[in-house]
């Protein structure tokens, strides 16, 4: 029974990675990346660790990558052409890749892993109460430094990806602060009704660009991701 | 659940080392700023999966406590890195990794 | 019959339980939704079919069935067709750590009426809740379309933010209980009484969250009627888009669910103790009393105030509710070790 879950869920991470790092469209890139972090929070919950398989659900499922979906939608990121360089280097990275693969599974052989099988599972060793009394009394200080380290990271991304108030441009007008993609004087893309003021423009506002214009409207092929 | 064979550890560890290597393979051959940043985000979460895989294996917790601040180091690598992301392309108007290098210029 | 396979039919049949009345809890909703709002707006509301309207549901099935499926061409096809789907899924599944009944003993083995008894019940609930992001995001992005866009990326942002209030008021009610097990939320209830009267800004802050997570008014900017077409479900129709209508209403149900059992009781009453089956069928019907109270005020505050904007809910997320929200946590923390909670 947990080896027929651990195949499906196993194939399932190596199958959703594979389309990760290939697939073309950032948007199918994160959401592959969904569904790997479930088949591997699902492996966490076979190895013993329910708490940290609901908290990378809660965390990296339900927030870091619904983060990164607004920045690709803000961003009106478009399909990854791959670096430059063919297929000779596609090859030499696989190669490298599988090195790399067999490299720590040579590792992992070597090391000493004890004898056989883990015990099973007991009530007590899965139990949450035993994992928050090592947290809180042996891991107290760690945890409180990650606060700190979340708190200065907030601060640090409000900072980098705010736009400059109007004094700061005034002082600097081509400083680093200065936004050369903001249009001023020429006819501006309308604001969305209601947006916060200093919000970011939304991807969607390249939509509307020059080409498009010519054009008559959106094409399909200006769609990030879309059928070009 | 039912006896069946357990799954031997170096089955998730195999897996774990997979994941890693194929997490690599797309840090190397991505144009794009955000894919390379999924890519090592992939390579995290095998780091994660052999972290818990070993705290089994040894019957402590260590692994799982340690899994516990990797999520929420790279929650806050997310946020600070996308940000700059976001920067970047305020001044560069792209994210393509071959255009936005300052040293080679 | 071996103990596992006994586990295993008895998961199913509270499975069907639960599903059966879920997905029976969307028809009953349209009629209280339409005729409520009619009684509200003094007007007569459906009442063609059948006496009070209460056919108007099996009519309005039949015409989602019937009416003509039409699939913009330059969609996104993939996501398009799976958006809808990945909605509903989150708002069945959250409802499985609610627990609905007494343990029951049959044969000599003690069953929880529960679906799954996880020791992280009310985190796994939220952890599923928060998946349903991406359903919306789907379905804005892959419309092509400008208005489904905006209409997504407002939900999303709207949702992830209400999110943090929302788990800091589920965690101060798990601070007393020790325990993240909803089973156990409602035992202490029973010994200490309901938590609203000591958590009441926690309900409060819950509530507000509540409506917020589920897009309902005054929180619909992402489905505003008026002002985006239909927002990120512009481009559904018929079946597509009934079970967008299906998978809100479902997740209603689960976070009013969840409201109740963290709150108010769950499936208990102060007063009430049956054992065995019979308990069941009476906590079932207990829980669903206080769901039905939910749905009522969640329909009431529809119908009553006016929408807010997308600022304003904005500032109201975080400058608002998530100070609240952790001050509430502080003060619930400080009670619990001074004993008195």
């Amino acid at each position: 029974m947990e080896m027929a879950v651990f195949a499906v869920f196993a194939l399932l991470a190596v199958g959703s990675s594979l389309v990760v790092i290939a697939h073309r469209s950032p948007i199918y890139s994160t959401l592959s990346l969904v569904v790997t972090l479930f088949s591997v929070a699902v492996l966490f919950v076979l190895l013993g660790a329910p708490f940290i398989a609901t908290l990378q659900l809660l965390i990296y499922a339900g927030a870091i990558l619904v983060l990164f979906l607004f920045v690709i939608m803000l961003l009106n990121v478009g399909r990854d052409e791959g670096i430059p360089g063919g297929h000779r280097l596609q090859l030499a990275t696989a190669i490298l890749g599988a090195l790399v693969f067999t490299g720590m599974l040579g590792l992992l052989l070597r090391s000493a892993l004890g004898g056989g099988p883990p015990a099973p599972l007991t009530e007590q060793a899965v139990s949450l109460s035993r994992l928050a009394q090592e947290l809180f009394a042996e891991y107290l200080l760690p945890f409180e430094i990650v606060g700190l380290l979340l708190l200065v990271a907030v601060i640090g991304a409000t900072v980098i990806a705010r736009r400059a108030t109007e004094e700061e441009l005034a002082v600097a007008p081509s400083g680093p602060l200065a936004d050369p993609t903001a249009r001023g004087g020429g006819p501006e893309a309308p604001e969305p009704v209601g947006a916060g003021a200093g919000a970011p423009r939304p991807g969607y506002a390249a939509w509307s660009s020059e080409a498009d214009r010519a054009a008559g409207g959106a094409r399909p092929a200006s769609v990030p991701g879309g059928r070009a | 659940m039912s006896a069946g064979p357990a799954v031997p550890i170096l089955w998730y560890l195999a897996l774990a080392a997979a994941l890693f290597a194929i997490g690599t393979i797309g840090a190397l051959t991505r144009r794009n700023g955000i894919s390379i940043f999924l890519s090592i985000e992939l390579m995290l979460n095998a780091a994660n999966l052999a972290l818990i895989a070993y705290s089994r294996q040894l019957d402590q917790r260590t692994g799982q406590i340690l899994v516990f601040f990797v999520l929420a180091v790279a929650a806050a690598e997310a946020a600070v890195g996308l940000a700059l992301f976001i920067a970047v392309y305020r001044q560069r108007r792209t994210i393509d990794i071959n255009r936005i290098n300052l040293m080679r210029h | 019959m071996s103990a596992e396979l006994a586990d295993l039919v008895a998961t199913a049949i509270k499975l069907g339980v639960t599903l059966a009345i879920l997905i029976n809890v969307v028809p009953v909703m349209l009629w209280v939704e339409r005729r409520g709002g009619a009684l509200i707006q003094d007007r007569p509301g459906p009442n063609r079919l059948g006496p009070l309207g209460i056919f108007q549901a099996l009519a309005d099935a039949l015409k989602f069935m019937f009416k003509e499926d039409v699939t913009p061409s330059a969609v996104d096809r993939p996501l398009y067709l799976m958006a809808p789907a990945l909605g509903l899924l989150p708002a069945l599944t959250t409802f499985s750590v609610v627990p609905f009944g007494p343990d029951v003993t049959f044969r000599g083995h003690v069953y929880q009426m529960v679906v799954a008894p996880a020791q992280t019940g009310v985190l796994l609930f939220l952890a599923i809740a928060s998946l349903g992001v991406y359903s919306l995001v789907m379905a804005g992005y892959a419309s092509n379309n400008k208005y489904s866009l905006l209409g997504s990326i407002r939900a999303s942002s709207q949702l992830i933010s209400y999110e943090l209030a929302l788990t800091l008021a589920v965690v101060a009610v798990v601070i007393p209980v020790s325990s993240f097990q909803l089973a156990d939320v409602v035992d202490y209830q029973r010994h200490h009484g309901w938590n609203v009267l000591p958590q009441i800004v926690g309900f409060l802050i819950f509530l507000v969250a509540a409506f917020a997570e589920t897009n309902r008014l005054p929180f619909d900017l992402p489905e505003a009627e008026s002002e985006l077409v239909a927002g990120f479900h512009t481009e559904y129709s018929a079946m597509r888009f009934a079970t967008f209508f299906m998978a809100e209403y479902i997740s209603m149900t689960s976070l009013s669910a969840l409201g109740a059992t963290l709150y108010f009781g769950g499936w208990t009453l102060p007063w009430v103790h049956v054992e065995g089956f019979a308990g069941v069928a009476v906590g079932l019907a207990v829980l669903f009393g206080k769901v039905a109270c939910f749905m009522a005020f969640f329909v009431w505050v529809r119908w009553t105030f006016p929408r807010f904007r997308y600022d304003q809910l904005m500032r109201l997320g975080w400058k608002v509710l998530l100070p609240l929200a952790i001050f509430n946590l502080i003060l619930v923390a400080a009670l619990t070790l001074a004993g008195v909670l």
